[in-house]
């Protein structure tokens, strides 16, 4: 893997054992890892392709020892890796040769449960399921709902924005939280919004959120909840073609309804699907699209006899409306384990993460079918084409030479091609290592110049994740003189907006 | 002093590159009274820079310049049954001006959101992408045409609510979305404070998807225009939003939950209502200083004891009893302190409207603690290194 990280500092790694006995002063000693086994635990997120052990593993148990830690890291000039459960799909968690791994795994704890404020006030290392669960007894959950979610930790849910299928009623991670506790690189403890709305100032807690663990270290969320809907009911349709599903799409959409969830698979992620899992899919379809209602039971029944008209409409040739619960959650059961699936018929797979208009989809579709072929491997597409978020699975196998390098270059076009027709690098998965350098694509050098600008307000001397997301480390004292005029642009024929 | 109507984005970096000394930023300057007030400089007006570019319904986006005004863009949107979800407020009339003359970017640059921003969240929740000049005098962009995006920082957000103190926004790419077909209200007549926070709590809590929650004081309930409102008693008001038989069937549910002595609003009635929460009409036509206060929802009842308080000073209340709009006659150091001590447990309190001696004497927004006060000064450091845009609009020190 050829993957470029900022040039460890040997200077730092040969004072290794004296930074973590400095650690083991600040937190309980048993916190500080540095045995290269249990390291290894800690070399990768769920982007598994690239792996780095970090310097030193610190485990935090509290705000105050979080903000001592990035203080001495600070003073020092220790680089700092935030991590949650370490399930990104982006490597934003890839840890430093030089670096501190700052785990935080040992904030687990629900803090406060507030039904009247209807919201819940977390600890970072809470998973995003455990949040439903503390509140489904009193009828509330939390609305955004990776696929990731029994994994996955509300701090890196905040820290990548992350989305799930109910995401194009509820909104993703930002729309859903209210307030934010964070450690600043020098140790400073800031307190953003509460239970309010719109913190006041400018707006840090949506800066902050997708910030991908550049900005701070979040120690502390305050999460909005809503009261259960009503009733839920999912339709089931099968079309004869892409071109099909994606008219129907754009047709409930412009038709005034805004599904729950809308789910496109194709028929590679069908069969793969239905292999496994047995969720009842139609086999002889190009493409299926599970779409939820959610709502009053009168309102639920109303838009589901709409959709299945639209859906006929737009050629379906294939319907069948949830009878009850068991049933609604049988056609999710395939959509959700559409990854493992995945994993069974391929050795390994690639997930990307573009999004399109939604009127693209029929032709990206057709284009990722043409590289297919130019790179010798294939594709199962798994996607939220409610709002044209694309998860095409490219299957390759890591152990035949050459095929990973193909799959990375087969994604990279992919993504270039969601930019080419009006859309964007990444939906919900973050940039990272992964896309860092596709960056360009979308963004000229000022764009990305003023990002980085954002970053030195918060992290003037780059310490925490330095090497993700920016395609180049500028220093902030060099970004200040830095003026382009004019710059320029990666994709000149394309409108600015 | 001068006026410079940017009728290009060249034009705008040409502007700012060239500027010797701080700028005023405006859109169509229906609410230059609100923030600090500014001192006497030449202005940028984006007015001249206006129009929708494109508008796709299908895919729930809308391009358009800066100076568009939001009557506009409502009008264009309603022909495909859509709307902007976040109803941004129309606050021309509450500082004197026309109704319908706001822009666009102004109701984004100051964040506003109407009743519905418990359910469909804020202009910020609604701004998907944006090209601006920074105060460096450089042309950048940010965000896409998409709603699910992560691609680098949501600056979107940071540009949401800055005040023009950042950079000034040239091309913005907004949400649409698909209107309700139908509106109707459930006004709870007489309920006493407890009651109807108790109410407002209950009803949010419940699976009736309620998108608008407020509570009217008997003062103010004739300020509110329904004949039926005229009697002396509390308001207590909840929305509901949809078809027609399942907006049918939630308020019967909704009228069974909460029992009580009530009346209904249909949608035009209920459209009006809600205009008139959200636009803060009731104290559109009076001289009396307005503030904006953020509390958690069950907060509300304290801050509207600290309002009964102050002699002379009334507030209603949006956003599930969380947002009071106060109207004090005295806008004065102790006013002022009385309602910041309301928040200090958690919200934040904005003078919006006062004379301009007032607004340069209480700070307008909330004060900040020092540790984010000196991180929002390094943020508008790096995109306004100069302070040519807005400096003290916001805060003395930060700008
Ligand atoms: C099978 C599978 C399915 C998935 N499905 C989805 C999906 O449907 N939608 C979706 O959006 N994502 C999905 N993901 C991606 C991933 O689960 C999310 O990005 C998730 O939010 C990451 O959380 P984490 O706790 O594992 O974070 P990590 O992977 O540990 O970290 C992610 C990033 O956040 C930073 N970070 C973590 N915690 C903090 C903190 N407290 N403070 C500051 N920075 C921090 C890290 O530095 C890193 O950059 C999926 C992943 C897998 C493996």
């Amino acid at each position: 893997m050829t993957l470029c990280m900022p040039a460890a500092d040997p200077a730092v790694m040969v004072r290794r054992a004296s930074i973590a006995e400095a650690l083991r002063g600040l937190v309980p000693p048993a916190n500080v890892i540095t045995e290269e086994e249990t390291l290894r635990a800690y070399d990768s997120d769920g982007l598994t392709a690239y792996r780095q052990p970090p310097m030193i593993v610190v485990l935090p148990e509290t705000t105050a020892q979080v903000s001592a830690i990035l203080k001495y890291c600070a003073r020092e000039g220790i680089k700092v890796v935030p991590r949650g459960s370490g399930t990104g799909l982006s490597g934003g968690a890839l840890p430093l040769a030089d670096g501190i791994t700052l785990g935080l795994g040992k904030f687990k704890r629900i803090l406060e449960i507030d039904y009247p404020n209807r919201c819940i006030r977390a600890q970072p290392g809470v998973t995003n399921l455990a949040l439903t669960q503390a509140v489904q007894h009193a009828g509330f959950y939390y609305a955004p709902d990776p696929s990731s979610q029994i994994a996955c930790s509300i701090g890196g849910n905040v820290a990548e924005n992350s989305g799930g299928v109910h995401c194009l009623k509820y909104g993703v991670t930002s729309n859903n939280i209210l307030g934010l506790e964070a450690v600043l690189i020098d140790g400073t403890v800031v307190t953003i919004g509460g239970k309010h709305l719109d913190a006041g100032g400018y707006d840090l807690l949506g800066v902050m959120t997708g910030s991908e663990g550049l900005l701070a270290v979040i120690t502390e969320v305050t999460v909005r909840i809503l009261p259960k809907p009503t009733a839920a009911k999912a339709l089931l349709l099968g079309f004869p073609s892409n071109e099909a599903a994606g008219i129907c799409v754009s047709a409930v959409i412009a038709g005034g309804i805004i599904p729950a969830g809308m789910e496109m698979m194709d028929r590679p992620a069908i069969h793969a699907v239905e292999n496994f899992v047995h969720a009842g899919y139609p086999l002889d379809v190009e493409a299926i699209l599970i779409v939820e209602l959610d709502g009053p039971p009168s309102e639920v029944e109303e838009l589901i006899a709409r959709v299945a008209a639209l859906a006929r409409e737009a050629g379906a040739c294939y319907c069948r409306i949830s009878a009850n619960e068991a049933e609604r959650l049988a056609f999710w059961s395939g959509r959700k384990n559409a990854f493992p699936a995945a994993g069974r018929i391929s050795p390994d797979y690639y997930c990307m993460d573009g999004t399109i208009p939604r009127g693209a989809l029929a032709k990206v579709l057709a284009r990722i079918r043409e590289m297919e072929t130019r790179f010798g491997l294939s594709v199962a597409n798994v996607f939220h084409a409610g709002d044209g978020n694309l998860h095409p699975l490219i299957l390759y196998d890591a152990n035949k030479p050459g095929e990973l390098a193909r799959a990375e270059a087969f994604g990279a076009e992919i993504l270039k091609l969601c930019v080419e027709v009006g859309g964007v690098l990444t939906g919900e998965h973050g940039v990272g290592v992964e896309k860092r350098d596709l960056m360009p694509a979308m963004f000229n050098d000022i764009d990305l110049a003023q990002q980085q600008r954002l970053k030195c307000a918060f992290d003037p001397e780059g310490l925490l994740n330095p090497g993700k997301v920016f395609p180049t480390l500028h220093r902030c004292a060099e970004l200040g003189r830095m003026h382009v005029h004019g710059g320029k642009t990666a994709f000149a024929g394309l409108p600015r907006f | 002093m001068t006026n410079i109507s940017i009728a290009s984005e060249a034009h705008l970096v040409e502007a700012i590159a060239s500027a010797t000394g701080p700028l005023n930023v405006e859109g169509r300057g229906t609410k230059r009274g609100f923030g600090r007030p500014a001192p006497s400089r030449p202005t940028l007006s984006l007015a001249g820079l206006a129009g929708v570019t494109a508008y796709e319904p299908a895919e729930l986006v809308l391009d358009v310049k800066p100076g568009t005004t939001v009557a506009e863009i409502t009008r264009l949107l309603a022909e495909r049954n859509q709307e902007l979800a976040f109803e941004p407020p129309d606050l021309g009339p509450l500082f004197g001006m026309a109704p319908d003359s706001g822009s666009i970017g102004g109701a984004i640059a100051c964040n506003l959101a109407g009743p519905r921003r418990f359910k469909a969240g804020g202009a910020r929740d609604h701004l998907l992408g944006f090209s601006a000049v920074s105060g460096r005098g450089e042309a950048f962009k940010a965000g896409g045409r998409v709603v699910k995006n992560v691609t680098g920082y949501d600056l979107c957000k940071l540009m949401a609510g800055s005040f023009g103190t950042l950079a000034v926004m040239t091309a913005l790419s907004i949400k649409a979305l698909p209107a309700p077909e139908k509106v109707r209200t459930l006004l709870l007549l007489g309920l006493d404070r407890t009651a109807a926070w108790e109410a407002m709590v209950k009803a949010l809590s419940s699976g009736h998807e309620v998108s608008g929650a407020g509570f009217v004081p008997a003062s103010l309930a004739p300020a509110f225009g329904e004949e039926r409102l005229s009697s002396g008693v509390t308001v207590t008001a909840l929305r509901l939003e949809g078809t027609a038989r399942s907006v049918a069937d939630r308020m019967t549910a909704l009228r069974a939950l909460l029992g009580g002595r009530s009346e209904e609003l249909h949608t035009a009635n209920s459209r009006t209502f809600w205009k008139r929460v959200g636009d803060v009409q009731p104290f559109a036509g009076d001289n009396r200083a307005v503030w904006r206060i953020s509390v958690p929802p069950t907060r509300g009842p304290d801050i509207a004891e600290i309002v009964e308080s102050i002699p002379g000073a009334d507030a209603y209340f949006d956003w599930g009893g969380a947002l009071a709009w106060a109207a004090v006659p005295n806008a004065d150091a102790k006013s002022a302190e009385a309602i910041r001590t309301g928040v200090a447990a958690g919200g934040h309190a904005t003078l919006v409207r006062a004379p301009d001696e007032i607004r340069a004497a209480v700070a307008p927004f909330q004060p900040l603690p020092p540790s984010l006060a000196a991180l929002e000064l390094r943020i508008k450091q790096q995109f306004d290194p100069r302070g040519i845009l807005n400096p003290g609009r916001m805060w003395a020190e930060t700008g």
